[in-house]
């Protein structure tokens, strides 16, 4: 069966004003449909159609990993957000984090200073690896599950995700992503990769 | 060697439209650019490299001290490129080369046309941010390919003499996710008359 795109988990226009619908239209619409649409083109008629999207991911190179891993990426960030979002989080996630990292704050520095001075098109990563809560960039389609990493919440530095509403000034829509983070998602990757 | 500084535009802001358009050229020069150029400053200044000129730098990148090589390669590089980038377009322009650069095309690439189809398809097909290059080899042959973010063919022995910016900055204003729009345009600012100089110059 074909890949299709996910439905977006909120209206076009719930992440306003950080997160424009025009943004939106283009990231979601445009860039992550045509990750899906070159996917599909990709993997029909070859030994890769049917199989899951993860396993691609962690199987293919080049072209198809790029595709696959953008479909993919562009997913999960788009669960990481939700309107009304934000603020520190709570429970088993606070209490992760804080084991982690010393506190909120340095956390949030820590993820921030990623996304920022990660150079070039990427993602800032909050993942668990070897049982630990870590943060990483990635280039381009890179995604931690090629490293055996659990993703749990991701911002996308690449410039399609912010030059409409933000232009040459990424670190403004760095600091903005944190008024709109789904603490519920990142709560139950954890719980989900804490049990898997 | 005086401190560097940021080249201005050689023409105006508008003067690439409608294929430019002048939001982007602004945004470009005056934010992308001059960070580029601030944050090479900030790497070398006081060091030994302050005064090498930065095509030098990126020439013998292995010989940077690991502290400050990603900021050379990324910075030093960010600010050549675009001295370059700004300095091979014009308005008016566009058209071909003309002379010893045209037979050059002609010779690696059969034609003018071959040589636009295989920039176009290096400068689409390079996924995520970097320039499509045309390039003079050590051999003095003329190659094109893509490199990723802001490295320069110089690092891999290389002289540039055209390159285009495929970063999403240099087209998301005006063309958005439509970057294979964007590479058609650019054709029609490309200044070929001083690329022909750039390509005499480097066959030296």
């Amino acid at each position: 069966m074909a890949f299709i795109l996910p439905p977006l988990p909120y209206p076009r226009e719930a992440l306003a004003p950080t997160i424009s619908a025009e943004t939106v239209d283009f990231h979601y619409g445009k860039h992550h449909q045509a990750y899906v649409t070159n996917l599909n083109n990709l993997t029909a008629g070859t030994p890769w159609e049917g199989k899951a999207l993860e396993e691609i991911v962690l199987a293919a190179k080049d072209a198809l990993f790029n595709n696959a891993a953008q479909v993919w990426n562009h997913t999960f960030y788009w669960k990481g957000l939700k309107p009304g979002g934000g603020g520190p989080p709570t429970g088993v996630v606070a209490d992760a984090i804080a084991g982690a990292f010393g506190g909120f704050d340095a956390f949030k520095e820590q993820l921030t200073k990623a996304a920022v001075g990660h150079f070039g098109s990427g993602w800032a990563w909050l993942v668990l690896a070897g049982g630990k809560l870590a943060v990483e960039s990635t280039a381009n389609a890179g995604c931690p599950l090629q490293e055996g990493k659990t993703p749990l919440l991701t911002c996308d530095v690449w410039e399609h995700a912010y030059y409409i509403d933000y232009r040459n000034a990424r670190p403004k829509y760095v600091e903005a992503f944190w008024g709109l983070v789904n603490w519920d998602f990142v709560a139950a990757n954890l719980t989900a990769a804490k049990k898997g | 060697m005086a401190k560097l500084t940021l080249p201005p535009l050689p023409y105006g802001y508008a003067a690439l439209e409608p294929w430019i358009d002048e939001p982007t050229m602004r945004v470009h020069h005056d934010k992308h650019h001059q960070a580029y150029l601030d944050n090479l400053l900030k790497a070398i200044t006081g060091t030994e490299f302050e005064n090498v000129p930065p095509e030098k730098l990126l020439a013998g990148l292995g010989q940077i001290p690991e502290k400050i090589r990603a900021a050379v390669r990324n910075h030093g590089g960010g600010y050549v490129n675009h001295n370059l980038f700004w300095e091979t377009m014009a308005p008016q322009a566009g058209g071909a080369p003309a002379g010893e650069l045209a037979k050059a095309v002609g010779k690696e690439f059969g034609s003018f046309d071959a040589f636009k189809e295989k920039f176009a398809a290096a400068a689409a097909g390079q996924f995520g941010s970097g320039w499509a290059w045309l390039v003079v080899t050590r051999a003095g042959a003329l190659a094109v390919y893509s490199l990723p973010n802001q490295d320069n063919p110089v690092t891999g022995g290389d002289t540039a003499i055209l390159g285009l910016d495929v970063w999403e900055h240099a087209y998301y204003l005006k063309y958005q996710n439509r970057r294979a729009e964007y590479i058609g345009n650019w054709w029609n600012v490309v200044n070929w008359t001083k690329v022909g100089e750039l390509y005499g110059r480097a066959r030296k």
